[in-house]
């Protein structure tokens, strides 16, 4: 679904991105791993044309993404950091988007029953904490019921009780055949979600192995161990 | 896009500024009318006001208002909308409220004291320089990432604009005063919108006999129907060109 051939981006000096490769199909689960600064947000960011590769292509869907936009409409996002206009208040900035998206089928609104969101439209987004401000941009990465969604460290700042409601909702998502792309420092709780992992270090891709063959290699049974072992041992 | 515009307009109205700036005209025109017993020397004060203040507003408004919405932009970038027609809904919202403002503020009292074709070009004049600076602010925003450098920029452009380049025309005409440059002021003049806007004001006023002979040539040129085509042409370019040239910039930005 999205292929991504030797892309490469630099910041100044900084090589964020070097010469990744990967491709990404329906039904996968795929957790973006590695350290900070090691290239995640910018891959991520170049599948969605919010920064533009100096090199590379990416495809989505078989057509070459560079200076396109309609394909966004099949991609729900949610943000590391979820920053929202101050003025509007929270039911404004649902129905901006459900009004930009207009999407003619019915909405997902799972997520805004369960995190309760319904009960606090009103509230003006500056006044938020962080932690609701990462629930509505969950809400409104699951809203259109996109095909593709990509989760920038989307547990972070959740409370336990809300971070599992996000997780089950993930893998409810991942049953009907979406693709999940997630990137987590947390590795305990993509335990049971992902079914493959890309690692990146330096803005190069160090590796990439679906979870059986690396649980397999390593001959750990948690993700965090098998990770930790694969550090170093290679 | 009209749905953007609608929204950033929706942000803009709820930011006071745009209030309060309509509120400081409209006081400041009263005023101004209301000293003078002559309409027409309160609305040479006026356009001294309007020269320095409506350029000044719109530089610095926009490039803030620019800078704050960088959520707001990125939050629009994620979601299916081409950026050409995000960054060109941001210029209109910007561009219709501060010329709504304008109107609003500096326009009633101008067509209550002063409903001739002065006045007319006045409010012509002010609207064009709303818009010509937001869009000189849009292309100095997305050069810097920085907001302090932005707004820094921002200032010095107001500067070159207002007090700068008068300077610059200056020291011109004093070093060349041998040779005969009334001809050529025309064209400098074309690189400088609040210049030109001043020049077609004056012209329609009488004091235009006080620049001598500069002056007459001016008449002789902007006073003709082409003079008035060449410099609404080139105010027309003051607004196009650097909305394109920020357009094409904004499209390969990394956000």
């Amino acid at each position: 679904m999205i292929i991504a051939t030797n892309i490469s981006k630099q910041f100044g000096k900084l090589k964020a991105l070097d010469h990744v490769s990967t491709t990404c199909s329906k039904g996968e689960c795929i957790a973006l791993i590695g350290p900070n600064g090691s290239g995640k947000t910018t891959f991520i960011k170049s599948i969605l044309g919010m920064v533009v590769p100096d090199s590379g292509t990416i495809e989505f869907k078989g057509k070459n993404i560079r200076n396109q936009w309609q394909y966004r409409d099949e991609i729900g996002y949610m943000p590391q950091i979820g920053r929202y206009p101050d003025n509007m208040t929270i039911g404004q900035v649902l129905d901006m988007m459900t009004d930009i998206r207009n999407k003619k089928t019915a909405l997902d609104d799972d997520l805004i029953q369960a995190f309760s969101l319904h009960n606090l439209l009103d509230k003006r987004m500056r006044t938020l904490s962080g932690g609701t401000r990462q629930k509505i941009s969950a809400a409104l990465a699951f809203l259109f019921d996109p095909a593709v969604l990509i989760l920038d460290e989307p547990t972070a700042g959740l409370d336990p009780v809300s971070s599992e409601l996000l997780k089950e909702k993930i893998i409810a998502e991942k049953e009907k055949g979406k693709l999940v792309l997630i990137t987590s420092h947390v590795l305990s709780e993509l335990d049971d979600l992902v079914t493959r992992i890309i690692y990146m270090q330096d803005g190069k891709l160090l590796f990439q192995k679906s979870i059986e063959d690396l649980k397999q290699d390593t001959g750990e049974n948690k993700l965090s161990k098998a990770i930790a072992w694969v550090m170093t041992n290679e | 896009m009209t749905k953007i515009i609608k929204y950033v307009i929706a942000d803009i109205l709820r930011n006071r500024m745009v209030l309060v700036y309509t509120l400081f005209l409209l006081a400041s025109s009263f005023t101004v009318f209301s000293l003078e017993d002559n309409s027409s020397k309160g609305l040479l004060s006026l356009l001294n006001i309007i020269l320095i203040v409506v350029p000044l507003v719109s530089l610095i408004f926009s490039t803030i208002y620019v800078y704050n919405s960088a959520e707001f932009v990125e939050l629009l970038v994620s979601q299916p909308l081409k950026r050409k027609s995000i960054w060109l809904s941001l210029f209109s919202g910007l561009a219709a409220s501060l010329s709504i403002a304008f109107l609003i503020g500096a326009g009633i009292p101008l067509l209550i004291y002063q409903a001739n074709m002065i006045g007319f070009t006045m409010i012509m004049v002010g609207i064009m320089l709303s818009i010509i600076f937001v869009s000189i602010a849009l292309l100095a925003t997305v050069n810097t990432r920085d907001k302090a450098k932005g707004i820094g920029v921002a200032v010095m452009l107001w500067l070159y604009f207002s007090l700068l380049f008068d300077g610059f025309v200056l020291f011109l005409l004093f070093q060349f005063a041998d040779y005969p440059l009334e001809k050529p002021m025309i064209a400098v003049s074309a690189l400088n919108p609040i210049d030109l806007s001043r020049i077609l004001i004056l012209l329609q006023l009488d004091v235009s006999a006080m620049m001598g002979y500069t002056g007459a040539v001016f008449k002789d040129f902007f006073g003709t129907s082409t003079g008035l085509i060449f410099s609404v042409t080139i105010l027309f370019l003051w607004i196009a060109l650097p909305v394109w040239f920020s357009t094409r910039q904004f499209n390969t930005k990394d956000l």
